[in-house]
């Protein structure tokens, strides 16, 4: 039995915010379709109201030709619809068994029939091919093993329609493949297969056919034979890249080198990374989820330990032991968790603008008044929309929270800035906004580092990009060598030099 | 590669948030609230004996709050940086019990300085003891991660065990002599107001100051709020930790010191259930026990409106003394109550 699925006109808002203006497309049952879009396009929103774990503003979600509202994921997962997340939903302490049947235990009278679990637990695991203990604790596997344990979940819950959030992200290129293999054949089980990746070629290989959203809305379909991966890429940003980057105009030839890391050590994480950043130059990080790059970040401005590795700000060797020392010497990050990490959102505008400056600014007491003329030029300079200047950085929208992260961790006059996934999460207007400030900076002189997911940024963006696999420097590619293609050959570790 | 954000993909002004600030009035009328509140209580005080509105009887309030809001004052910093400390009250015991000791050492000792002498290396060893302790509990919880909790809990443990090993389970008595010359401490008048009194005003303009106007006081808050956010922007985290420890050591040690002439003496049951009062006060003052925001003057109002409770009680029969510490419990759950999703 295979589902068929259609999305009649879905609207949905947060708060007074549209997310999905109207989305109306069909799944054909048993197919591998991919969804295409930038962030922030509204894939993940759509695919989780499919799902059940957000409800539609308006517009109607039909299943087999029935309109459906589903209270919650359960709903959903009754009539055999699956999400697997890209955070997986397992309960770590649990054993994989337990995971399989959590919320759906097998039972003999009051007591849980451990047996019968284990027996189809097994079952469920031999079907995607995971060859584990039932009875071992989910904490021990490795990520490719969890997602398998997640499918097999869902599976054992006879889902008919599964939806896999950049499954591949944090896989090698050899369990990448076995999840394929794996796709397939539950394919030709009739199983609709919903696929939502940033790898293009994956896309290619893989997929029967495109969906490609921008906006919020449906922009159109295509048999995935029919197009190559630079239409998709066309497709997805609907837009000249030109029109979202400046031309990127080069560092002086003797522009000074400002950061300088050799031999860097993160245990755990990074193995004997060297790179420099010059003057008036970007130079992007590339690399999967999990290959270190903020991690080998995070320990150049002391936030983690490093065990080995020389820095050099400006030509002077530092031991920097914490961001406090690294501001002083002239170098910020600002990190991907804006909300966690990045600014304090209970806290007003002024306070959030200031915080890294506060000791720096006080005579001895607090500046009040010049923070808030601080404020006022920040506001107009980095184009932050608000309606009260004296509101809680909480109530931002997320683009201009960034905006005003930027505009915190730019108020100490970094030399060397270093930005973490800088437009995660930001809409498309805010987003150019944020390239003409990389760029701005690089031309003042700074030497900028960014380190993103997204490809077409670091290629519009960048001077050279480094790319991390695994810890290790792969590559680090000049301007003419920058294509997706590159980029991911070295991130995935498949390229093979002729040399 | 990276995860989808849920955040909207278009972009407004600005978010009316669920909790708009839109009510300006409301908000100033939730921070008048304890003051309201003890206004209304000393309205109702009066009324009830005709002995509590007297100048007398407020001199008297005030000294008594004084103890209670000076440790107050620096349980502010502490609460509003995350933090709590459970032992002020053993604290505040063990500092009485050694400077009776030592000072009585020094009388008893070889070519005994004279007792004003003796009196302020009692006072300045209080202090030592203050910033030490308040070092060692912020020590632990920063470099030895362990929940200011539990560290808290320990030593109050451990300083109220001390007192009692030292005065092997009776009193400490201050020699009868340094308790002549220590006496105006506790009992002396300024312009007409008592010196604990002035002590207390000291403190907490002091505290107001610095939790408000200078850049220490922005960490402590900014801590209290999100300590990682704190982190990544370049603030001395452990270091801004250490120091509200330290600082509330030193306020225990200030109202230890204004504390011992009263009686010139400490017992085991010397600073019993001061944390809960301190607590309370601060609570009551509309500090959040999550941090991040806090009133210093929010503190002090907390503390009279405490103490006025008690005085009440004690001027009238409504219910027993005893129960004055029930009324404290009573009042921290109700405010408490009051206060939940402010943020």
């Amino acid at each position: 039995m295979s589902l068929s699925i259609r999305f009649n006109h879905i609207i949905k808002e947060f708060g007074p915010v549209r997310v999905l203006h109207g989305v109306d497309f069909a799944l054909e049952p048993g197919r591998v379709v991919g969804l295409l879009g930038e962030n922030g396009a509204g894939k993940s929103t759509l695919m989780k109201i499919l799902a059940g774990y957000e409800r539609p503003t308006g517009g109607q979600l039909v299943v087999d030709g029935v309109e459906r509202q589903f209270a919650d994921a359960r709903d959903a997962e009754a009539l055999g619809i699956a999400l697997i997340h890209q955070e997986f939903n397992l309960a770590e302490h649990l054993t994989v068994a337990q995971n399989i049947f959590l919320g759906h235990e097998k039972k003999r009278g009051w007591l849980l029939d451990r047996r019968a679990m284990a027996r189809e637990a097994a079952a469920c695991l031999e079907q995607v091919g995971l060859a584990v203990d039932p009875d071992i604790r989910v904490s021990e596997l490795i990520v490719a093993e969890k997602q398998l344990v997640e499918i097999a979940k869902a599976l054992s819950r006879n889902a008919r329609v599964l939806i896999m959030d950049e499954p591949t992200a944090s896989l090698s290129p050899g369990e990448t493949k076995k999840l394929f293999e794996l796709m397939a054949r539950l394919k030709r089980q009739g199983v609709t297969i919903v696929y939502i990746s940033h790898k293009l070629d994956e896309m290619e290989a893989h997929t029967d056919e495109v969906v490609v959203m921008r906006d919020g809305k449906f922009v159109t379909r295509a048999n995935t034979a029919d197009v190559d991966r630079h239409q998709m890429a066309n497709l997805m940003v609907g837009r000249d890249v030109s029109d979202m980057f400046q031309p990127k105009a080069p560092p002086a030839p003797d522009a000074p080198v400002l950061l300088r890391v050799q031999g860097l050590r993160v245990p755990g994480w990074i193995e004997d990374l060297g790179f420099e950043v010059r003057a008036g130059e970007v130079l992007g990080f590339a690399g999967l989820v999990g290959a270190g790059r903020t991690e080998a970040f995070e320990a150049i401005i002391g936030l983690r330990a490093r065990s080995r590795g020389s820095i050099e700000i400006a030509g002077q060797a530092l031991d920097i032991r914490s961001p406090r020392d690294a501001m002083r010497h002239g170098l910020t990050y600002l990190s991907e968790d804006r909300k966690g990490k990045g600014l304090h959102l209970d806290l007003g505008l002024r306070e959030n603008l200031t915080m890294m400056t506060l000791e720096r600014d006080a005579r001895p007491w607090l500046d009040l008044k010049g923070g808030s003329q601080a404020l006022e030029r920040a506001i107009a300079d980095f184009g932050i929309r608000l309606r009260d200047p004296g509101c809680a950085a909480r109530s931002l929208s997320g683009g201009n929270q960034q905006k005003l992260a930027l505009a915190k961790y730019l108020r100490p006059d970094p030399r060397v800035i270093v930005l973490d996934e800088p437009t995660r999460g930001v809409d498309v207007g805010a987003k150019r906004d944020i390239y003409a400030l990389i760029h701005r900076l690089a031309a003042e002189g700074r030497a900028v580092v960014v380190i993103s997911s997204e490809l077409i940024e670091l290629i519009g963006l960048s001077h050279r990009v480094a790319v991390l696999h695994g810890g290790r420097l792969q590559a680090v590619l000049d301007a003419d060598q920058l294509t997706e293609e590159n980029l991911i050959a070295h991130a995935t570790d498949t390229h093979h030099t002729k040399h | 590669m990276q995860p989808t954000p849920t955040t909207p993909s278009t972009e407004p002004a600005s978010k009316p948030g669920p909790k708009p600030a839109a009510i300006p009035g409301l908000a100033h009328l939730k921070a008048a609230g304890p003051l309201i509140a003890l206004i209304l209580l000393c309205i109702a005080g009066a009324f009830l004996n005709p002995d509590f509105a007297t100048v007398d009887n407020l001199m008297n309030v005030l000294t008594r709050t004084a103890f209670i809001g000076i440790i107050a004052v620096g349980m502010t910093f502490v609460i509003v940086s995350g933090g709590i400390d459970l032992s002020v009250g053993s604290m505040a015991a063990l500092i009485a019990g050694a400077m009776i000791v030592a000072m009585n050492a020094l009388v008893a000792g070889a070519n005994p300085p004279g007792p004003v002498g003796i009196v302020a290396a009692g006072i300045a060893l209080a202090l030592v003891f203050g910033a030490a302790f308040g070092t060692a509990h912020g020590l632990l919880i920063t470099r030895g991660r362990i929940e200011p909790f539990i560290v808290t809990l320990g030593t109050l443990g451990i300083f109220r065990a001390m007192l009692t090993w030292l005065s092997d389970g009776g009193a400490l008595t201050l020699d009868f002599n340094l308790a002549e010359t220590y006496s105006p401490v506790y009992y002396q008048n300024l312009l007409g107001v008592p010196v604990p009194v002035w002590v207390f005003a000291l403190v907490a303009i002091a505290g107001t100051v610095i939790l408000n106007r200078t850049a220490y006081g922005q960490h402590v808050q900014a801590i209290g709020s999100s300590e990682q956010v704190a982190r990544y922007a370049a603030i001395r985290v452990d270091r801004a930790k250490v120091l509200t420890y330290l600082l509330l050591g030193v306020c225990v040690a200030i109202a230890t010191i204004l504390y011992v002439p009263r009686l010139g003496s400490a017992t085991p049951t010397t600073g019993i259930l001061w944390e809960l009062e301190a607590i309370a006060a601060v609570v009551v003052g509309g500090t959040s026990l999550r941090g991040g925001a806090g009133r210093i003057m929010g503190t002090v109002v907390g503390a009279i409106l405490l103490s006025v409770i008690g005085n009440i009680l004690n001027l009238t029969s409504i219910i027993s003394v005893h129960l004055n510490p029930a009324v404290q419990g009573v009042v921290i759950i109700v405010v408490a109550y009051l206060q939940r999703g402010r943020r």
